[in-house]
């Protein structure tokens, strides 16, 4: 194993940090750089960063995470309605109540480990889904989704007297909106922080533990350890993750629908992870980008498009171009992501940042022969998904 | 990790205190700042001004996925034939009827019409991220689509933020231009209110006033207002409501909520349901055997109170003599009617459906204010269209009101054809019910429009 040194933290760290604030300028020339999708890259990111904690260091299986991203959600859009279109309240009692949802979902969830732990978790998320799209209609509105009016008491906003607007006014962190632009650095600087935190767990002796119950769980406990406070503990931390992403979707568009609690969403994180690299820092936050383009932007392309692309061919030629890849994009996305998937876990078991490192690998061997271990981007272990 | 001496470091503490710093100086920099300090500089400014260019784009965001897919599939070939017209190709369709209409066939004030398209797929979120892209990325000018009123009062919540103008498609939920109601959405389509008005009369001609209903209702804003509006014209008739059942969106297997029916002691079922909900619900609903049954000494009867041809088609037998109401039918004698069905057979080999139609009509109702406002900034095309009255569209004279941005007009009450004379020839018109007869004050439903500049 590559030891990681605070200066290749450090400097991991800067690379990301650069190349997260710098996404509406590279993502350009793939058509991603709109606010709408770069908030998106940055709250998937989160959440998947999160999601990480618990599935890459102690390998817990969890089916149900969307769960807490939807009680975040609802959270943050209660208190744009009930307190302040602000969204610093939003963002604390989202983390915090998904984080309380946590504990008791992990406490019980806990007590099992591997595909019953997994089977536990769905159904909760599953639970929650259906109490938020019927049971308790009046707290989520179904699935019409909790949207804000003008009639919202706003108790905070009328104490320190905000103006009211003819409109509903925008959520806003200290008057900055947060929509667009805006709303993508703030989502980021989130995600950066939410990065560090991240490595820091990852390099601390409390990861280590972690580490240690994937690894071996029986030799953890006959050594006298109790592991259910450290893995309930990751457990939580990575539904705060949840829940932060929740009220991020929610502070930069406000709104919540129990669709983000369903179980293709919880799925949608797992992907994520295994896509980019179980259990490596950078790799969640790459398969999260990946899903989110692939959703956005080959979902959008339709036969037109294709015909634009392809019209320097020959007539016959391109219509049987665009016939076959028509398949592939529009409502047929799912078909090239699951091809995609399916690549990954073949011949790439760690994920796209194992793709990385064999290419970083083969080029170091190439050029100078002395070590040919390499660990560009902090993926101190790949391990595959299980 | 214990290497202490190393000065690239970054200490916790040092990371908190840069972080808070940072922080307080964008409060202090920003906390004088009015909340709206980039919009409205020039009041002609607007979001995706195509004055810069030669062409002008739309988005159309349609369900090509989940259950309400085959209507998003008519409504986008409703569009492309739209746009065709616009720029001057094709036959014209309805251009050629509509009036008053200021339309030329040149596009829209001369700039071209380009479209993009999108996936709502009947999810608030996804239809919500997909707007964005529209607006956001490709640039577009004026919106529409739908199929589902969770979907369209999302996004037309979301139109009034961006101030980009969203023309409903099918929606039918009186929330959409009721309390949920916006300065940047319109609606051509009819709704639940409407429905129960136009059907009163004709239930009350074919089931008498002593009928026990049963309501199962898609469990969202849509199936709620359908189920209120319809309870309330049967109640005034003097039926009893038996029970309302929620069923969730793409149940697909409704027989857990049809077996209690059996029994419940009711006569008349109401399926407040649409697009494959329906054809599931009626299909299970037939296969139990309710339409044969006798209850109380009357038989068993179904209704279905948003009807539409698509479904029907869905349905097949299952659909015969079954009543309810559309907002048009292709079937209709009108010149309007006759040129859209004309040149929609012409391009598909098909007649259109209710939703093709409402959608083919919104982006030439935008295009047509568009060019009397003479600019495409919103403020000014909404008020072009607010109390815009016109004829020649397939429904007869028709006013978008300007007090919630509904369409008035006449009302189909339809009945599934027992003995079609094609496979399109479904539905057989039972009465046009006029359009005084389904009007309603729009205070009763609440919910203010906003403002014109956002």
């Amino acid at each position: 194993m590559i030891t990681a040194t605070p200066r290749k933290d450090l400097l991991l760290m800067g690379i990301f940090t650069f190349a997260v604030l710098t996404m509406p300028i590279w993502l350009a020339p793939i058509g991603a750089s709109y606010p709408d999708l770069l908030q998106r890259f940055a709250i998937f990111g989160i959440f998947a960063i999160g999601f990480n904690i618990l599935f890459g260091l102690t390998g817990y299986l969890s089916f149900g995470h969307a769960a807490f991203l939807g009680v975040g959600s609802y959270t943050a859009v209660w208190s744009f309605k009930l307190l302040s279109m602000s969204v610093v309240p939003a963002v604390i009692f989202g983390v915090i109540t998904s984080g309380l949802f946590a504990v008791v979902i992990g406490y019980i969830s806990l007590r099992r480990s591997g595909i019953y732990f997994s089977i536990l978790t769905l159904a909760f998320a599953q639970m929650s889904y259906n109490l938020a799209y019927s049971v308790l209609t009046p707290i989520t509105n179904g699935e019409t989704g909790l949207q804000l009016s003008l009639n919202d008491p706003r108790t905070l906003d009328s104490l320190v007297g905000v103006a009211a607007t003819d409109g509903i006014p925008p959520t806003n962190f200290f008057g900055i909106e947060m929509s667009g632009y805006s709303g993508f650095y703030f989502c980021a600087i989130l995600m950066i922080i939410g990065f560090y935190i991240s490595m820091r767990i990852f390099r601390s002796p409390f990861g280590m533990m972690l580490r240690a119950v994937k690894s071996n769980s029986n030799r953890m406990s006959y050594t006298g350890l109790n592991m259910r406070p450290y893995t309930l503990t990751a457990f939580v931390i990575s539904g705060m993750y949840a829940g932060l992403a929740g009220s991020l979707m929610a502070v930069t568009d406000p709104l919540a629908g129990a669709e983000r609690m369903q179980w293709t969403a919880s799925g949608e994180v797992v992907l994520m992870t295994i896509l980019g690299g179980v259990g490596t820092l950078i790799g969640p936050v790459i398969g999260a980008g990946v899903i989110k383009y692939f959703e956005n932007i080959f979902s959008a392309i339709n036969e037109n498009v294709l015909h634009g692309i392809f019209n320097f061919l020959p007539d016959f030629l391109e219509d049987g171009v665009v016939a076959i890849l028509s398949l592939f994009v529009g409502e047929g996305w799912h078909l090239t992501l699951g091809m995609l998937f399916m690549l990954i876990v073949v011949f790439l078991p760690g994920g796209i940042v194992e793709g990385f490192s064999r290419i970083y690998a083969r080029f170091r061997n190439k050029n100078n022969s002395t070590d040919g271990k390499a660990d560009p981007i902090g993926s101190a272990k790949v391990q595959p998904g299980e | 990790m214990t290497n202490t001496t190393n000065k690239f470091k970054l200490s916790r503490r040092k990371l908190l205190t840069s972080a808070a710093a940072a922080g307080a100086g964008a409060a202090v920099f920003s906390g004088a700042t009015p909340y709206s300090f980039v919009k409205g500089a020039y009041a002609a400014d607007f979001r995706n001004d195509p004055s810069s260019q030669s062409f002008i784009k739309l988005g159309f965001n349609v369900p090509q996925t989940g259950p309400y897919a085959d209507e998003g599939a008519d409504e986008l070939r409703a569009y492309q034939l739209a746009v065709k017209h616009l720029n001057g190709e094709g036959d014209g369709g309805m251009l050629t009827t509509m009036k008053p209409s200021s339309l030329k066939g040149n596009g829209i004030l001369g700039k071209k019409v380009e479209y993009v398209t999108g996936d709502t797929q009947t999810k608030s979120d996804a239809a919500r991220a997909s707007a964005k892209r529209m607006i956001e990325k490709e640039g577009v000018t004026m919106f529409s689509g739908g199929s589902s009123s969770g979907v369209a009062i999302a996004t037309q919540s979301l139109a009034q933020e961006m101030g980009v103008i969203f023309m409903c498609g099918l929606t039918h939920s009186n929330d959409t231009t009721g309390k949920d109601k916006r300065r940047y959405g319109f609606r051509h389509f009819f709704n639940a209110y409407q429905s129960g008005a136009a059907l009163g009369p004709v239930l009350k001609d074919e089931m008498g006033t002593d009928r026990r209903a049963y309501h199962l209702t898609a469990d969202y804003t849509w199936g709620w207002t359908q189920e209120e509006s319809i309870k309330n014209t049967t109640e005034g008739l003097g039926w009893e409501t038996v029970n309302t059942v929620k069923t969730p969106v793409g149940a697909g297997d409704f027989s857990q909520y049809i077996t209690p029916v059996l029994n419940s002691g009711a006569d008349v079922l109401i399926l407040n349901h649409y697009g494959k909900d329906m054809i599931n619900s009626l299909t299970q609903a037939v296969q139990f055997g309710l339409r044969d049954k006798q209850v109380n000494g009357k038989n068993f009867e179904i209704i279905v109170p948003l009807f539409s041809r698509l479904m029907a088609q869905g349905a097949g037998e299952n659909i015969k003599g079954i009543l309810g109401t559309t907002n048009w039918n292709w079937a209709l004698q009108d010149a309007g009617s006759q040129a859209f069905v004309k040149s929609f057979g012409q391009e598909y080999g098909f007649p259109p459906s209710q939703a093709a139609h409402t959608c083919y009509v919104q982006t030439l109702l935008y295009a047509n204010a568009c060019e009397m406002a003479g600019t495409f900034y919103p403020p000014e095309v909404i008020k072009a269209l607010e109390g815009f009255e016109f004829d020649g569209m397939g429904n007869g004279p028709t006013e978008y009101r300007a007090a919630d941005h509904q369409c008035f007009k006449d009302v189909l009450v339809v009945r599934g054809n027992a003995n079609p004379s094609t496979q399109f020839d479904l539905l057989e018109i039972v009465k046009e019910v006029p359009r005084a007869q389904v009007e309603y004050d729009p205070s009763i439903f609440g919910g203010e429009l906003g403002p014109y500049e956002v």
